[in-house]
């Protein structure tokens, strides 16, 4: 029993070392704090990936009872930990990434149009910002066809994170 | 639309809506993943940037040391003296020398000058010509002469017809200060410019940029105005590239305008206030910063950050002497004592000119930089209240938009060299404040293709950047390093864990970074959080000119290459390139000795034999440290940027 709470322990060490890196980057001023717009980022580059609404919810825990526009670290740190520990928000395996496009996809033609993909990220499911929209184009969209290849896509995209 | 459908419909589109889900919240997370990559790399430049500044000042520390331990080196020198007399100041010693060739087909200014000048080196510079010796120095000379007549800190007032355009930093990128005139229109008496520091060092034409300033400060002197920054310093331009540049595109002419510049830097302004409610300063302040004797300061007399008041001034003559004779193209006068100001009132101006705002409250030594200090919102408030300000308008650190706003809207930070660490780093910015207005911010970057690169284009070229530069840090300490690792290394298995590898690149390296993050880039890693701490130094080699060197000296060089070519430039006062070997010797006896580096002496009389190639008995040492340079074992070009 001793040897798996130490193992608990261990662990819970290791994520608040890496909590601890993740959020100082994002702390410009040095002062333990970091803007509440940047909890998103933090959170994701721990690899985790919580849907919109869910970070909406994290947030709440970790924000102060009067929002100041900043989180603190000492707020973040607990809830942050149970996030990894819980191993909540997992990242979506390729596959299903693909199988989403291919749904898309309802022709099955292996790619996307630029309004369709438009259409889709907009209108549907948590509607992307006009940025995000702008960013996610200028990556995948195909200049010359002007379409989206999404297998392609999708293979380029993982092997520049790996 | 049939009813039978409806079922079929609602089925597909709950499909196709679950897919959006998922789509989304996968770019997003990749999304941010890139964004934190981009932080990390930002994170690397800005403190290997500062940890470079740091070694800068304990290089000050040098200097004092060496002024009062070193004797007897140029005793016996008989051209000294003569290249004592030699180095006057006056103008009409060689003005009337330098003669331009017809051949000349840079721009031809005319004294006095006006606008017309303005826009020809504007036109001329974008079509990368030269400006001539002569005309720098002209330049550079009645540069001088109006600066000395103004107070040391400007006092500029806008009105309604006539506002105030404030840049930051521009270290020498042309680009950028083309940009901005684009946008924002050439300096006149109608379109006011405040430079706020830092015109030069680290970009290609820190010369160009230059002589725009101060054309445009000779023609409308009352309504360009300049600020000292850190980097107005002729010994920090020996380090960060201006002096590099202004010997490359002048050769013979090059020490007497590096002589000249170095007396026209003093006399820029210190600082401004604006409308009796802005203060504008390169750096900062600390808690003991005092306006008033700022302004009664004789700031000619701060030559160098690096050359600090001597206390404890060795009294005898001959010792004085010599140490004079030693910084003989530093200190113009033997006698040095009255050429000083008293420490408090340099360690003042150090402060105005180097310390960053944090968001703890309090003032604190500036230990990334290693000079002012870290001054936190508390101090903002209580300076500007006990002078009756609104605000601080400060430059000095790159921002990733070109400003940012901090300690509640009284510290504001421009910054206006956009791609300043790397393509796509971040975006340069001014400000334009008009009368009765708030600060108006516009920010711009310069780019090389038409259209700005995908995010994770950028974000791959800043990175891979980011770690070349570390790396080349990491093999630089191989020694120190394997060292620290295999202390930790109990049972000699070649791994140790990845807490300890942080911990030991970050107390021998000095880099506060994340480095459990940046692990993946730089070494292998097992599946149980275990490192293999050689592999840190894996596909890097530094090139040794000197097969027989011991790699523990070659990385000592390695490392200190740019200090050890600031001091020899210093003893090289003819600037032939060649040290002898007697100096190269003390040099280096004092050099390890100061900075506690383990060389025996033994060894460096090898490597200076070794190194004096032709047998005359003396070293040209830039070849000699250009023989050093970094490996890159998958990298097409070899040499690393110095």
């Amino acid at each position: 029993m001793a040897d798996a709470r130490d193992k608990e322990e261990v662990k819970v060490a290791e994520f608040h070392k890496r909590i601890k890196e993740a959020f100082e980057v994002f702390d410009h001023e040095s002062n333990n704090t970091v803007d509440v717009r940047e909890i998103g980022t933090i959170v994701r580059s721990l690899g985790c990936c919580p849907s919109e609404g869910e970070l909406h919810d994290l947030l709440a825990e970790v924000e102060e009872e009067e929002p100041t526009g900043y989180i603190r670290y000492e707020k973040f740190l607990p809830v942050m930990t149970k996030v990894l520990l819980e191993g909540r928000y997992r990242p979506i395996p390729d596959d299903v990434l693909l199988q989403a496009f291919e749904t898309l996809d309802s022709a099955k033609r292996g790619f996307l149009t630029k309004e369709e993909l438009i259409k889709y990220m907009t209108e549907e499911g948590e509607p992307f910002s006009q940025e995000e929209m702008e960013e996610m184009l200028s990556a995948a969209v195909d200049p010359e066809s002007n379409l989206i290849h999404y297998k392609d896509y999708i293979t380029t995209m993982v092997i520049d994170e790996n | 639309m049939g009813c039978g459908n409806s079922a079929l419909n609602s089925k597909k589109s709950e499909k196709a809506l679950k897919a959006a889900l998922v789509i989304q919240n996968w770019y997003r997370g990749y999304r941010a993943r890139l964004r934190a990559r981009l932080q990390y790399a930002l994170a690397i430049f800005e403190s290997v940037e500062y940890a470079d500044e740091q070694s800068q000042m304990q290089l000050s520390d040098f200097f004092s040391f060496m002024l009062e331990n070193y004797t007897q080196i140029r005793k016996d020198d008989p051209d000294l003296s003569n290249q004592l007399l030699e180095n006057t100041k006056d103008r009409q010693e060689y003005i009337g020398l330098i003669e331009v060739p017809d051949s000349y087909d840079g721009p031809r200014l005319q004294f006095p000058l006006s606008f017309t000048d303005i826009v020809l080196l504007v036109e001329a510079f974008k079509n990368q010509k030269i400006l001539h010796a002569y005309y720098v120095l002209e330049v550079l000379f009645q540069t001088k002469k109006f600066l000395k007549q103004r107070p040391n800190f400007t006092h500029v007032k806008t009105s309604s017809s006539k506002g105030l355009t404030i840049c930051g930093d521009l270290h020498g990128k042309l680009d950028d200060l083309f940009l901005i005139f684009y946008k924002n229109g050439l300096p006149s008496e109608n379109n006011p410019y405040l430079f706020n520091g830092d015109f030069v060092d680290r970009g290609r034409n820190s010369m160009e940029v230059l002589m725009i300033l101060f054309v445009s400060f000779l023609v409308y002197p009352k309504d360009i105005h300049l600020n000292r920054g850190n980097h107005e310093d002729f010994m920090m331009n020996m380090r960060y590239g201006f002096t590099k540049e202004i010997l490359n595109k002048y050769k013979i002419y090059g020490k007497k305008i590096l002589q000249t510049l170095e007396e026209v830097y003093p006399w820029i302004p210190i600082g401004a206030i604006i409308d009796n409610e802005i203060l504008v300063i390169h750096g900062g302040i600390s808690e003991s910063t005092d306006l008033n004797l700022l302004h009664r300061i004789e700031r000619s007399k701060m030559k160098s950050v690096l050359l600090p008041p001597m206390t404890g001034y060795s009294t005898e003559p001959e010792k004085k002497k010599t140490g004079a004779i030693i910084m003989s193209g530093i200190i113009t006068s033997k006698d040095s004592s009255s050429e000083q100001l008293p420490k408090h009132e340099w360690e003042q101006i150090v402060d105005i000119l180097w310390s960053d705002p944090r968001g703890t409250k309090g003032c604190f030594p500036n230990t990334g930089r290693g000079g002012g200090c870290y001054f936190g919102p508390d101090i903002t408030t209580t300076m500007l209240n006990k002078y009756h300000l609104k605000k601080i308008i400060r430059s000095h650190e790159c921002r990733p938009e070109g400003y940012e706003i901090c300690h509640d809207g009284k510290v504001i930070t421009v910054f206006s060299a956009s791609n300043y660490y790397e393509e796509g780093s971040n975006r340069g910015a001014y400000i334009r404040l008009g009368f009765g207005m708030a600060p108006e911010f516009f920010q711009y970057q310069v780019t090389n293709s038409t259209c700005l690169q995908p995010l994770h284009q950028r974000v791959s070229v800043m990175e891979s950047s980011a770690i070349r530069i570390l790396k080349e840090r990491i093999i630089s300490r191989k020694t120190d390093l394997t060292h620290a690792f295999q202390v930790r290394d109990h049972v000699k298995s070649g791994k140790i864990s990845v807490t300890q590898w942080a911990f030991s690149m970050e107390s021998i390296l000095g880099l506060n970074l994340p480095w459990r993050t940046l692990s993946l880039h730089l070494v292998n890693v097992d599946k149980d959080g275990y490192v293999d701490y050689m592999s840190s130094f894996q596909d890097m080699r530094i090139e040794k000119p000197v097969k027989e060197a011991e790699s523990a000296i070659i990385e000592t060089l390695y490392r200190y290459r740019t200090d050890l070519q600031m001091i020899f430039n210093i003893i090289d006062s003819d600037r032939s390139g060649l040290i002898s070997m007697e100096e190269f010797r003390n040099m280096w006896k004092l050099f390890s000795s100061h900075y506690n580096v383990q060389i025996r002496d033994s060894q460096i009389d090898e490597l200076a034999s070794t190194m004096d190639l032709n047998k005359d008995g003396s070293i040209d040492f830039n070849e000699f440290l250009k023989a050093f340079y970094v490996v890159h074992k998958y990298e097409k070009s070899n040499k690393s940027n110095t």
